[in-house]
């Protein structure tokens, strides 16, 4: 379970980019975090793992507070936590198999780690988790010969690797295309299932949140303005979240796609036929 | 032309002149322009005050006699070369190899994104590449033969010292431009510093890395050939020899030698960069 | 896939060059050899390098401590040898290397005149300063007007190769388009080559001024004049601390160069 209390972040600048954010993420509960760009999405997923040190305020994943974690525990504290990002960071240069098995540097000593030699359990796992997103027989291609859904799927894996007990998610959608970015989605909703793991999903796609997340938080220039159940999530609170105007024109834009793809699927069908 | 599109107030008449640049960019440029010229030969001046005309009125009848002289190449003396060519090779190998070695932790200590502390350490590594940058191969070599005594080891560690600056500065800069997002990831793993390291930097830089050290050795072929001249061992031993008996055929010989091994240097490195990439 | 499916516990990375195993153990033996044999032909005497080791802490100590004094005047004489050399030489070089880079590229001028620009830009590449330096020296006499043509000589190779790649590699539909106005060739050049390469020939400039002071602080060792006899001069009579003032003049020298044609090429723009 993930709590966080009061949390706040300013830069250096001067800029706020999270004001009072508190929340609850119970086991296995997937939370979609939604927002226009420069609302502190991505912040505040960083704040949870220390990428990026939070002003004030708690972070409780279990017992520990991570805000207040030193840094040799740091290390041991984001083992805890799975990360997936918007373009993969898969290091390209080295094979499937070493970016999965990145997924333990956090357990393993240097050396181990170095000369590639990591225990048997954590092969036989890392195996099993490319198994799991379909990509047992890439193992040992490197990363830069995958397509984009296939490095993101990598990306789960070594996110899962870590067997962490909290899984944060930036954007995984963000560059792939429509029915990869639904795959996407619903492979990570499947294994946090699997594991009854609590996650956080940043996500600009309001209609894919809404089709796949339990539950949804909008933020709105670093605060939250909402907090429920997709169902719960009208227009009035989506204009609430983006601004009305821009609300309207990105459904417009939603709404010409999935009409143009609609379109798209015809025109095959009739080709076909 | 429709009359309609043309606005009520366009002028009749345009400027018949033109210039790229407004008229004070113009001066600056004239005035950097007359400057450079007056430089030039306030310096031509001051160089050539104690220049002997005389001998410089007597050059090509020199450079004629000298091409005389040397040809035709000495083809007998080809058989004593091959010793020093071979001494040249491993003068220029090991030195690379030594100065790679070196200048690994350098670049690392001297990148922004590496280096353990901006304020302490980074200024030293880059004071260390800019030492060894700025000193020629031959003024290291004639150092260390006067330290270390003439012969192989001086020019070794000469084409070493010289090749930390070169490496140093390319790997740093290569460092610098690794990607951030790989770094981050594998830090959220929970990865040690050296982890850090060994998973996401530098097989980001590997391929940079191979492709600077192949072209300081073609590099350090070239300069390797004339370390003999201080006494660093090599075929540059036996081109002094000669040019001090004024034994011409064998100088021609030797630059023939010189011309063929870096160009075949550069042919071995240009396959070897193919085949790595 | 089934319940009881198992995976493998070990795992190894799989070679990135030379995959077949018997020649990645040949080529691993023949570096290994290579190294041995190189390493033995070093031959080193340890007596002489232990010996050596008090002289390199008393080259250390000379460049900790350095002595600009004693020998100011032949240092002075020095350093305005070589700054000037530098500035001519890079002039020259430069007003030489335009033609010969124009004629080096392909997609301006016919073939024979290609080929024989290109030659030049070879030659002048393959040849070491040095030697083309003892070969001046031997024309010319001692002093720093063979210093100067040693330096020129050597710049055209430089400037001329990159400046010729640079046109090769301009975008042709700007070359294109003026020549579709009815430019003639000398138009051509200037409207759609010159702009598109000027900023380039700057750069590549105040690059080699700056080679071209560090070559001139060498070639003073054949006899062809600069900062490097006199640096000759004192490491032969083993006064460590002149020479490391030199070392020193030399090293500031070049740092402001860097800095001063970074800041002077930003300020072009």
């Amino acid at each position: 379970m993930l709590e966080l209390q009061q949390l706040y972040k300013t830069y250096a600048t001067g800029d706020t980019a999270l004001r009072d954010v508190s929340f609850v993420v119970p086991r296995g509960q997937v939370m979609g975090l939604i927002g226009p760009s420069g609302a502190g999405k991505s912040t505040l997923i960083r704040c949870i793992n220390r990428l990026v040190d939070p002003s004030a305020g708690r972070i409780l994943l279990g017992d520990t507070d991570l805000a207040q974690v030193g840094r040799s525990e740091l290390r041991r504290q984001r083992r805890r936590i799975g990360m997936i990002f918007q373009e993969y960071a898969l290091v390209e240069r080295l094979t499937v198999m070493e970016n999965v098995l990145s997924g333990r540097l956090g357990y393993v000593p240097f050396w181990r780690s170095f000369t590639r030699r990591f225990p048997g359990r954590d092969i036989e796992n890392a195996y099993r988790l490319l198994d799991r997103v379909g990509l047992l027989e890439h193992a040992d291609k490197r990363a830069d010969a995958l397509s984009g859904g296939q490095r993101q799927r990598v990306g789960i894996a070594r996110a899962l690797a870590q067997e962490p007990a909290l899984l944060l998610v930036d954007e995984p959608t963000a560059s792939l295309d429509p029915k990869t970015s639904r795959q996407i989605m619903r492979l990570i909703i499947e294994v946090c299932d699997e594991r009854d793991l609590p996650a956080i999903v940043n996500i600009h796609d309001v209609p894919l949140a809404q089709q796949f997340m339990h539950r949804i938080v909008g933020l709105r220039a670093g605060e939250v303005v909402f907090d429920g159940t997709p169902a719960a999530l009208d227009e009035a609170v989506l204009g609430d979240i983006y601004g009305a105007e821009d609300w309207t024109a990105m459904r417009r834009e939603h709404e010409e796609d999935q009409a143009a793809e609609a379109d798209a699927t015809r025109r095959v069908a009739e080709v076909a036929r | 032309m429709k009359p309609t599109l043309v606005p009520p107030d366009a002028p009749t008449t345009y400027a018949d002149v033109w210039t790229f640049r407004t008229p004070r960019a113009r001066l600056a440029l004239w005035f950097g322009w007359l400057a450079l010229v007056a430089l030039f030969v306030y310096c031509w001046q001051v160089m050539n005050a104690d220049t002997m005309w005389v001998f410089v009125a007597d050059a090509p009848g020199q450079a004629a006699d000298l091409g005389s002289r040397m040809w035709p190449p000495s083809m007998a003396y080809l058989p004593e070369l091959m010793a020093p060519l071979w001494d040249t090779l491993n003068i220029a190998t090991l030195g690379t190899l030594g100065g790679v070695i070196m200048a690994v932790p350098v670049a690392f200590l001297a990148a922004r994104n590496t280096t353990p502390s901006r304020v302490w350490i980074r200024p030293v590594a880059l004071l260390v590449i800019v030492t060894s940058r700025s000193i020629n191969s031959l003024i290291w070599a004639l150092l260390l033969v006067a330290i270390l005594g003439p012969g192989l080891l001086a020019g070794v560690v000469a084409i070493a010292l010289r090749s930390i600056g070169f490496v140093g500065k390319l790997l740093y800069e290569a460092i610098e431009e690794t990607d951030a997002r790989q770094v981050e990831a594998i830090s959220a793993t929970g990865a040690s510093a050296a982890q850090r390291l060994d998973y996401a930097i530098v097989p980001q830089v590997m391929p940079a890395f191979w492709a600077i050290a192949l072209f300081r050795w073609d590099i350090n072929i070239r300069e390797s050939t004339i370390l003999g001249l201080v006494g660093a061992g090599g075929i540059g031993l036996k081109l002094q020899a000669s040019i001090n008996v004024l034994a011409w055929p064998q100088v021609a010989t030797i630059l023939l030698v010189i011309l063929a091994t870096v160009l075949v240097s550069e042919w071995v490195s240009a396959r070897v960069r193919q085949a790595i990439m | 896939m089934s319940l009881e499916t198992t995976y493998p516990t070990r795992w190894r990375r799989p070679p990135r060059m030379l995959r077949d195993r018997r020649w990645r153990f040949v080529v691993q033996g023949a570096v290994l050899a290579y190294l041995v044999l190189a390493m033995g032909s070093l031959d080193i005497e340890w007596s002489r390098v232990v010996e050596g080791l008090a002289r390199g802490q008393r080259f250390v100590e000379g460049f900790l401590q350095p002595d600009f004094t004693s020998r100011w005047s032949d240092i002075r004489q020095g350093l305005i040898e070589s700054l000037t050399m530098t500035l001519t030489a890079t002039v020259v070089g430069v007003l030489i290397s335009v033609p010969i880079g124009i004629g080096g590229a392909r997609n301006l001028v016919p073939a024979p005149v290609y080929g024989i620009c290109r030659t030049i830009i070879a030659v002048s590449r393959s040849l070491q300063e040095i030697i083309i330096a003892i070969f001046l020296v031997a024309m010319f006499g001692f002093g720093p007007l063979a210093g100067f043509v040693t330096l020129s000589f050597a710049s055209i190779g430089f400037i001329a190769k990159l400046l010729a790649d640079d046109i090769e590699e301009i975008d042709p539909r700007q070359v294109e388009a003026i020549r579709a106005t009815g430019a003639g060739w000398w138009q051509v050049l200037h409207y759609a080559i010159q702009p598109q390469v000027m900023p380039r020939l700057i750069g590549l400039s105040l690059y080699r001024l700056d080679i071209n002071f560090r070559e001139s602080a060498v070639i003073g060792i054949v006899g062809a004049g600069g900062i490097g006899a006199t640096l000759n001069t004192a490491i032969d009579r083993y006064e460590y601390d002149s020479a490391g003032a030199i070392l020193l003049i030399v090293i500031v020298i070049v740092m402001l160069a860097e800095y001063g044609s970074s800041y002077l090429r930003r300020f072009l723009q």
